[in-house]
């Protein structure tokens, strides 16, 4: 099984790899001198860390566009959802130390008079109901969402573009201001994270090795997944949808839990996200963040797992430096990526050294 | 994490054992697992079906007053038509008789405007999804061969294995040793031995026509239904088609549809001629050669 030998030893390369950094950029950080060569800032800390989210994120959308041939171009909904839930937790955390210093009720209610907490805030002053909501929130829309388009068997295009008017719908929804999430400016000015200040290094750093072990540990999850009996069956489904039903296999319901497994991947890469870049609003539902998010998985090669992973640190590694070096090229650079790897790299980067295997057609 | 809807619908169907029903729905799902093996003996000779199966009247599909229409193009128009237990059938016809639309209707693909599909005597087919139809020991070959192209053949027998199928069995099942045989002896049946590592996909046409065979085999139903078996086959392979559908008449029940008239004449005991989404006749070979109607319409072209 020479191919199942190649995923493996590209998923064994990619957790080394995570490992390395795991352990070497915090080393880098922590105990090398600022002016040493290999010093690592603070800022590229937390920047590599945001990497890694994006990575997650990836990785949620390569098993189920990879494996199972949905398309996702809603997922950046259930990254923000689950984004939103720890912003939550992040905003009750503030207390008395807001701008109007209310003890109970964020800044931004103050400012439009409210006078209680929602009822759907109330709990999220505890770590483990935001970090249950992270899951629940994402997995329930999915299961919602997805039980009935599986139902009703819509598939591909048609599919794609009901995810994209489900993110798109959620962008407008949460712009409101009377969702009581913060409107158009979100939630922000988080202060500390179970205790710990979020401006700090150390915390920085925890959030960074969290984001890691989150990565790693989903990576196995989705090939532990992949490689089961169940996996099979999902990219059998792929490839002869039909054919599976005849053969006396559920179809809806193999795809709506891997959707709902991936929508909780995707939420747990927002939760992750949010205390380290500090910030979460609408924006992160727009429509264009879940197509860039498809991007990634298609430049570093979809149904390999790693290759999503690898293509959304390779793609905003690159939008980082661009961004900053030639900022009007950034977009054009996107735009020709994106062509390029779909007419010379059909199984993108990944698929230059890895030899043609099961990953999709 | 039971889902304990499937598990009922299952046992309805007779595809789990019949269990203590006075023991807690843990206990019984534990019954369940622990007597599968049992449920599902992977013996050729035992096809897989539902225990709600009824034949005792020696009937087991009943098809009337079936009429489909696409866009006011009646693709069926009041079809009968009556399977025997063990009965090899053969079902030809000219382009667009109606004959791929017979087997949508019976496999629940497609909804008929009018009529009724009975699978034995108590299976209503119309009421039951593709799923559930399959589950309840009716499989399928397509016209086209259809196979699961990215994954190996020995994957694609695998997959097609009759058992209980369900998202947290999969999620750990483990093949069995008797599992693995009844693969391999699968394997030689079509073949494909040397290339069960291989894609699916990189297979040829008839090679692939095979393996859905061999799919066909390791799901084990009661009833098959074969659309144009040997379409793209040798010579030597459409004779080994044929005895295989030979053997397995008797056990099972085979409905065949089929253009090559050599292979039909073949391995036919029972011709039904479709027209217009009707049946023509009905008979055995020399009658329906010599039916003047036939002729006309058919092997008169």
């Amino acid at each position: 099984m020479s191919r199942l030998l190649s995923q493996r030893w590209g998923g064994a390369v990619f957790l080394l790899l995570l490992l390395a950094i795991a352990i070497g950029v915090p080393y880098c950080n922590q105990v090398l001198a600022p002016d040493h060569p290999y010093y690592i800032s603070t800022y590229t800390v937390t920047l590599i860390g945001k990497y890694l989210c994006y990575a997650l994120l990836a990785l949620s959308i390569d098993l189920i566009w990879g494996f199972c041939g949905i398309l996702s171009l809603g997922h950046g909904a259930f990254f923000a959802l689950g984004g939103y839930a720890m912003g939550m937790y992040l905003m009750r955390q503030i207390g008395p130390r807001g701008v109007y210093g209310n003890p109970d009720l964020p800044d931004f209610m103050v400012f439009l008079n409210w006078q209680e907490l929602p009822w759907y805030w109330l709990g999220f002053e505890h770590f483990w109901f935001a970090m249950l909501m992270v899951a629940l929130v994402p997995g329930l829309l999915a299961f919602v969402f997805g039980w009935l388009a599986f139902r009703s068997r819509v598939t591909g295009v048609y599919l794609s573009i009901i995810t994209q008017a489900l993110t798109y719908a959620l962008m407008l929804a949460f712009f409101r201001n009377e969702m009581g999430f913060g409107g158009n400016n979100g939630l922000t000015d988080f202060k500390d994270i179970l205790g710990f200040n979020l401006q700090a290094d150390s915390t920085r750093i925890g959030l960074f090795i969290a984001s890691a072990l989150a990565l790693a540990l989903a990576y196995l999850a989705c090939s532990m997944i992949i490689r089961s009996r169940f996996g099979r069956v999902i990219m059998a489904i792929r490839d002869a949808e039909s054919r599976a039903r005849f053969v006396g296999y559920r179809v809806e319901a193999y795809k709506l839990w891997l959707f709902t497994f991936s929508a909780i991947l995707a939420g747990v890469a927002g939760a992750l996200y949010v205390p380290q870049v500090g910030i979460i609003n609408p924006g992160e539902f727009a429509p264009l963040n879940s197509i860039e998010a498809v991007v990634w998985v298609a430049v570093g090669g979809r149904g390999t797992l790693y290759g999503a992973a690898f293509g959304a640190i390779l793609v905003n590694y690159a939008k980082t430096f661009f961004t900053a070096a030639l900022p009007e090229l950034w977009l054009f650079a996107l735009g020709a990526l994106f062509v390029l790897v779909t007419l010379l790299l059909p199984r993108g980067l990944v698929g230059l050294w890895r030899r043609p295997a099961r990953s999709a057609p | 994490m039971i889902d304990q809807g499937l598990i009922d619908r299952n046992r309805q169907f007779g595809l789990l054992a019949k269990t203590d029903d006075a023991a807690g729905p843990v206990e019984r799902f534990r019954q369940n697992i622990i007597a599968r093996d049992r449920v599902f003996s992977f013996l050729p000779e035992q096809p897989v079906f539902s225990e709600q199966l009824d034949i005792s009247h020696k009937t087991i599909l009943y098809v009337e007053g079936v009429s489909v229409s696409f866009d006011g193009f009646k693709a069926l128009n009041e079809l009968n038509l009556y399977v025997d237990d063990g009965e090899l059938r053969c079902i030809i016809g000219p382009n667009g008789a109606g004959k791929t639309t017979m087997m949508d209707v019976i496999t629940g693909k497609t909804r008929p405007d009018q009529g009724m599909a009975y699978f034995g005597q108590k299976l209503n087919l119309l009421e039951l999804s593709e799923t559930e139809i399959a589950q309840s020991g009716i499989g399928r070959k397509f016209q086209k061969p259809t196979v699961f192209e990215n994954l190996t053949v020995f994957e694609n027998l695998e997959l097609s294995m009759a058992g209980y199928k369900n998202v947290w069995t999969d999620l750990r099942a483990r093949l069995s040793g008797t599992q693995r045989d009844r693969i391999d002896e699968i394997l030689n049946l079509i073949d494909l031995p040397e290339q069960h590592r291989q894609r699916a996909g990189a297979l040829s046409h008839g090679q692939k026509q095979w393996l859905e065979i061999g799919m066909l085999l390791m799901q084990n139903p009661r009833l098959l239904l074969v659309d144009e078996p040997v379409a793209g086959m040798t010579a030597a392979e459409t004779e080994r088609t044929a005895e295989l559908l030979i053997s397995l008449a008797g056990q099972h029940s085979v409905v065949v549809v089929e253009h090559d008239m050599e292979f039909v004449r073949s391995i036919a005991r029972k011709v039904t001629v479709l027209h217009e989404g009707r049946v023509l006749a009905e008979g055995n070979m020399d009658d329906i050669q010599n039916n003047a109607k036939v002729v006309e319409v058919y092997l008169g072209e």
